[in-house]
């Protein structure tokens, strides 16, 4: 029924090499909860037969040198951000064992947000959280589970309610939320209570070796050196102080089976490239230029109108016909965080030659699909450009005679086909018939890649082609 | 094959091909396509995405998932890298590899979403504390995003260091022809990553070193590191320097504007090259040294306030005069105004010394 331990546990290394000066003892001060804990955990992960698993998340705070302790897999992490890099150990090793051993500061004050949405995603890891009320590794400061009343080097009139607020309880915390599958809180006050905090360790390893996701245990500590109390009363001191404050309890006990995170398959990484696997196949790709059949030689094009009115768009299918052409290519669109309704432009060139600079001040040709447009961008048409106005929207057009101007009713053309938002493939058609620049088919081929559906291939299809007429129309009266 | 794709997407198809399995990212604007890419595509090849609750923490699941022995990144814009520096800073200590892309936006503060160049210094000079640098690469083009990051990881893996691609709102958001690259060199074995085996379980991933003489010498292998990192990592582009009497700098999106106005320059008889680094650490001292020795002047391009015109004056060291064109807070020069500042520069200047 008992058996009395006089060795040290495997999990340990014989001597603490790491430690450099004395490498027979811990560097924890007399009293301290730590040396218990950390023979609880060790304990376990030699019980369990996990120890060349086992990956020891250390933080900031006095816990920062369990690695000099403790002969498992280590990484040190900064101050409060123990349980995100445990998400990322974990996530990219889904078969290693990670713990996270964090303190109060570390984990309620500077790490609050890593160990909340931990906890949320249910990581299935496992997290000791030592509780002692104190910042003991930098000399007593106040912290966030300090009691009220307290005083510290930091409230050295002791916590106050409306100073300091009161002290958080980090296991109610997280207990209202889904995630977790168990959330404990123990002390070590008494041998009694140490056998408690044992099985609540194993508990929470075995959680995890089980797969059942993500688990926290609290554990009141003692830490005299902080409080400034003999160690042979620190014990009392938490039973004293810290249990009212801070109720042991299991808050929360799932048995999930299915919470192991789905982690990366090493194995698929053979760096075959993803994007470079051929798109599926066009259905049946209309008769697409693979060599430049448009006429234009160099082309710097300003779409602009309102969010909404499909201008990205219409310069992206026309970019992508004319990639498909062999053509440069760059369109670059104004980007703001409006949603919709704001003014959307994008700047397009079409060159035979390597594209310098993808802005256009003066551009060639503009299709303004909007008033504002037109106030915004015609002035700056080179001369013998084109200012293709969608005449639905825009009353009034620049008195240039050096200038080539059409208007094309773009919404009442794409309304008459039954498809007022087909208003910018009207205007794409017009200028690819005033232009040449692109081949229209190219332009549909590109949709078909994208696996646009026939009906809506053929409603852009008839878009473009009555664009084209009008442009046509435009041009003999 | 060429498609066609934004700055953004091109940054994760690379990284893909690069043998990136891991993304921890936080949404922000212009940045944000990178981890909708990340969500997209990684779990198809055996990857995983994870939206971090912030960007502090997603750089710490990142230097998790590269103690792990896994290739992996994340991508933010200035806000979010400033954020970032500290866990760049610890991965910098723990000799950990890792990529980090900014798709920078502009500043200080909230400042707006527009094209700025003004993270140049936080990024390139190492934004987070203490004595270490980043290897940092800045595409110019939709392509280099994709062949940049693929590049990034390997060196990240050779030197075990992050590294840090810079680019911004222009390259992130533009649409460029794009042909999917593969990585260089194959991913070297990780002896010293914390895998969760037998192998592995006395290896120690750690950026703290209590003794000052072990941080010091800790510090010396990084500087050796660097040294080897500025001998063999330096990357630039030269556009018709061969004659020039003129030097246009310019670095990422700029350098498309500049190299416009070489074009336009050129046509109107000013001999003028530009220079491209496209390392921006290591930086193309040496190369930058041998040209200022044959040009009348220089002048820098920067989206910024003057930041690596720091660095363009400390190599030039003086021998020829370096003027500074800028625009900030989202603004940006026309070509043409660029080229004629160049043309100002060489009657000036090309004129005063013949």
């Amino acid at each position: 029924m008992w058996e009395i331990k006089h060795s040290r546990s495997a999990s340990f290394y014989d001597r603490f090499e790491r430690k450099g000066g004395n490498t027979e003892i811990t560097h924890y001060c007399p009293g301290c909860g730590h040396g218990v804990m950390q023979k609880l955990i060790a304990e376990a992960i030699d019980d369990f037969g996990i120890q060349d698993r086992a990956i020891l998340v250390g933080p900031v705070g006095c816990s920062i040198f369990m690695y000099y302790y403790l002969d498992v897999g280590n990484i040190s992490a900064s101050h409060g951000r123990a349980p995100a890099v445990a998400t990322g150990v974990k996530r990219a090793r889904p078969e290693a064992v990670v713990f996270c051993y964090q303190g109060d500061g570390d984990l309620a004050a500077i790490g609050g947000n890593e160990i909340l949405h931990a906890a949320n995603r249910g990581e299935s890891i496992t997290v000791f959280f030592i509780n002692n009320g104190i910042y003991g590794m930098t000399g007593g400061q106040m912290a966030p589970t300090t009691p009220l009343g307290q005083r510290t080097t930091t409230s050295p009139r002791g916590r106050s309610f409306e100073v300091e607020g009161p002290p958080m309880r980090m296991c109610e915390l997280l207990a209202t939320l889904d995630g977790p599958a168990y959330i404990e809180r123990v002390a070590l006050t008494n041998a009694r209570q140490n056998m408690r905090a044992r099985k609540a360790v194993r508990k929470a390893l075995r959680n995890q070796v089980e797969g059942r996701g993500f688990s926290f245990v609290e554990i009141l500590s003692p830490c005299p050196s902080g409080w400034k109390v003999p160690p042979e009363e620190a014990n009392r001191w938490v039973e004293k102080y810290m249990v009212p404050v801070f109720p042991l309890q299991v808050f929360r006990d799932l048995d999930h089976s299915d919470r192991l995170p789905k982690g990366i398959d090493v194995s698929k990484g053979g760096g075959i490239p993803f994007a470079a696997d051929p798109p599926v196949p066009a259905a049946e790709a209309p008769e697409g230029g693979s060599v430049a059949r448009g006429t234009i030689g160099e082309e710097a094009l300003t779409l602009s109108g309102f969010g909404g009115q499909g201008v990205l768009f219409a310069g992206m299918a026309l970019a992508e016909g004319a990639m498909r052409e062999g053509l440069e290519v760059t369109w670059i669109p104004s980007y703001g965080p409006e949603m919709r309704g704001g003014t959307a432009h994008c700047h397009l060139r079409l060159s035979r030659q390597p594209i310098a600079s993808p802005w256009i001040s003066r551009p060639t040709s503009l299709i303004a699909f909007n008033q504002p447009s037109i106030g915004k961008f015609a002035h700056a048409i080179q001369p013998g450009g084109l200012l293709l106005a969608n005449a639905s929207m825009v009353k009034e057009v620049p008195d240039r005679k050096d200038i080539r101007i059409v208007r094309i009713p773009s919404y009442e053309i794409a309304s008459e086909l039954g498809s007022a938002k087909s208003t910018n493939m009207v205007m794409l058609g017009a200028y690819l018939e005033l232009t040449g620049a692109v081949d229209q088919e190219s332009i549909l081929a590109a949709f078909v890649e994208k696996g646009t559906r026939p009906g809506m291939l053929e409603s852009n299809r008839r878009a473009i082609e009555a664009g084209r007429r009008a442009a046509v129309e435009a041009e003999q009266a | 094959m060429r498609l066609l794709m934004k700055g953004n997407e091109a940054v994760m198809h690379g990284a893909i091909a690069a043998g990136c399995r891991a993304f921890f990212g936080y949404p922000i604007t212009p940045a944000s396509e990178i981890a909708e890419m990340a969500s997209l595509l990684l779990p198809d090849v055996g990857g995983v995405f994870i939206p971090a609750e912030s960007e502090i923490a997603a750089i710490q699941m990142l230097f998790g998932a590269s103690s792990a022995g896994v290739r992996a990144m994340t991508a933010s814009s200035g806000p979010g890298i400033s954020l970032m520096q500290e866990g760049i800073s610890y991965m910098a200590g723990a000799l950990l590899p890792g990529v980090i892309v900014d798709v920078q936006r502009a500043g200080p503060g909230l400042g707006n979403l527009g094209v700025e160049q003004g993270d140049y210094h936080q990024v390139v000079k190492a934004g987070g504390h203490g004595c270490y640098k980043t290897p940092v690469f800045a595409p110019n083009s939709v392509q280099e995003m994709c062949d940049l990051t693929i590049h990034a990881f390997d060196v990240a893996d050779r030197y075990r260091t992050p590294v840090m691609v810079l680019a911004d709102g222009a390259l992130g958001q533009m649409m460029e022809p794009v042909t999917i690259t593969t990585s260089a060199a194959p991913e070297p074995e990780k002896p010293w990553a914390v895998t969760g085996t037998a192998q592995t379980r006395q290896n120690l991933i750690t950026s703290i070193l209590l003794e000052h003489e072990k941080q010091e010498m800790h510090i010396t292998g990084l500087e050796r590191t660097y040294a080897e990192i500025e001998k063999n990592e330096v990357r630039w582009e030269e556009v018709r320097t061969e004659d020039a009497e003129i030097l246009i700098v310019a670095f990422g999106i700029s350098s498309r504007i500049a190299r416009a106005a070489v074009a336009m320059a050129r046509a109107g008889g000013v001999r003028v090259g530009l220079l491209r680094p496209i390392s921006l650490f290591p930086f193309p001292a040496r190369r930058l040294r041998q040209l200022a020795g044959k040009v009348y002047a220089i002048l820098v391009l920067e989206l910024n306030n003057g930041q690596m015109v720091d660095d363009v004056r400390l190599h030039v060291a003086g021998i020829t005069p370096v003027e500074l064109m800028r625009r900030t807070g989202g603004m940006m020069p026309a070509a043409e105004e660029v080229a004629e500042a160049l043309r100002k520069m060489e009657k000036e200047c090309v004129g005063n010394q013949a």
